[in-house]
């Protein structure tokens, strides 16, 4: 078992165009420098260069945005899905 | 006000239905709708809301039709390539009903005209290609207290969400900052499937429908996420945030700001932050 993140459409060029990948982590932070290793470049969509949570991606551990948990501190654990939701303008 | 005989006839499939009865239809004459953008989006919820007998529908769009638009832009036709979007869409909306006003604002939305444009409406739909304007209808909305449905599209991703100022989570407190400019590029450069916006257009139109009927749950503090490779469809909760600028507990935005210094500040802040 391992944790299913959900890649959304602008970032699947990063994961060799996988619309969900695999990974493992005991938190959203350890998820991300995780996913880094396999994809690098994934993990400054996610941060911004201070370090902080960009505030136009937002990471939802199932149903629940992280922002509203304990941000990267958020624990996963096996089973859990991870989707990435980005702000997407067109119409 | 009663209905004539020709609007029984024509709204008679959604008359009968257990929610909406001729009181129903009446709302949908008597409410007002203004539809941000005649393209992707605006093209299916304003042809359902017309279609419906909703009774007022303003148009927002300063573009003319191009013939890339017609791929996905289902209000206009090929003879219209060139014509003003809202002229093409009052006609084609016109000749759909004969029931129902269409008001064509051939403008781009600003701080300044926003609030005088919104305030006729009851609801607001956000068809919008660009991150400036829809920091501007929501933060305007928001201000107005018009309940918005908003609806954002790219590639094969689609999004939409209810906002209902004073009750559930803003735009805002869904993403908080815009990207950079240039990061998340639009239609225009990333291409999208004709579908995904009836998708998702046709999702805002029912919004609308239900509240003005006042039938069914809104699609409130929920963000509807639509996966058209996979076809499928996820909700993910959207709270209130209380420390929202504009519908938080202390808010520090009380009126409509500069958008596009706004959404171009985010891309300087990025650069600095890179050269430190």
């Amino acid at each position: 078992m391992a944790i299913n993140v959900r890649i959304p459409t602008p970032l699947q060029k990063l994961t060799k165009n996988n619309a969900e990948v695999e990974c493992t982590g005991s938190t959203i932070r350890e998820l991300i420098d995780n996913l880094e290793k396999e994809y690098p470049g994934l993990k400054e969509r996610f941060y911004d260069e201070g370090g902080r949570l960009r505030r136009f991606i937002n990471i939802y551990v199932n149903e629940e945005d992280i922002r509203f948990l304990q941000k990267d501190n958020t624990p996963v654990k096996d089973g859990d899905e991870v989707s990435i939701i980005p702000a997407i303008a067109g119409g | 006000m009663s209905l004539r005989d020709d609007q029984v006839e024509r709204y008679s499939r959604q008359i009968i239905l257990p929610n909406v009865g001729g009181k129903g239809q009446e709302k949908l004459l008597n409410a007002k709708v203004l539809v941000i953008g005649a393209g992707g989006l605006g093209s299916p919820v304003s042809l359902y809301l017309a279609s419906a007998g909703v009774g007022k529908i303003g148009i927002v769009d300063s573009d003319a039709v191009e013939l890339n638009n017609l791929q996905r832009q289902i209000l206009h036709s090929t003879k219209n390539v060139g014509v003003p979007k809202v002229d093409s869409a009052r006609e084609r909306l016109t000749a759909i009903n004969t029931d129902i006003a269409v008001i064509p604002y051939k403008t781009r939305l600003t701080s300044e005209n926003i609030l005088d444009i919104i305030k006729d409406y009851d609801i607001i739909v956000d068809g919008s290609d660009n991150f400036p304007t829809r920091y501007l209808v929501n933060d305007a909305c928001v201000l107005s207290k018009k309940p918005l449905s908003h609806g954002g599209i790219f590639r094969f991703d689609g999004q939409a969400i209810t906002i209902v100022p004073g009750k559930s989570a803003c735009y805002r407190c869904l993403f908080p900052e815009p990207p950079p400019p240039g990061l998340v590029p639009g239609c225009q450069e990333a291409g999208i499937l004709g579908a995904v916006a009836g998708v998702i257009g046709v999702i805002q139109a029912n919004e609308v429908l239900k509240l003005i009927l006042g039938i069914g749950e809104p699609l409130a503090g929920r963000l509807l996420v639509f996966n058209a490779l996979d076809s499928t469809f996820r909700i993910v909760k959207v709270p209130k945030n209380e420390d929202c600028p504009i519908c938080g507990r202390r808010p520090t935005i009380t009126k409509l700001i500069d958008y596009e210094e706004f959404c171009q500040l985010r891309a300087k802040r990025g650069i600095e932050r890179k050269e430190k």
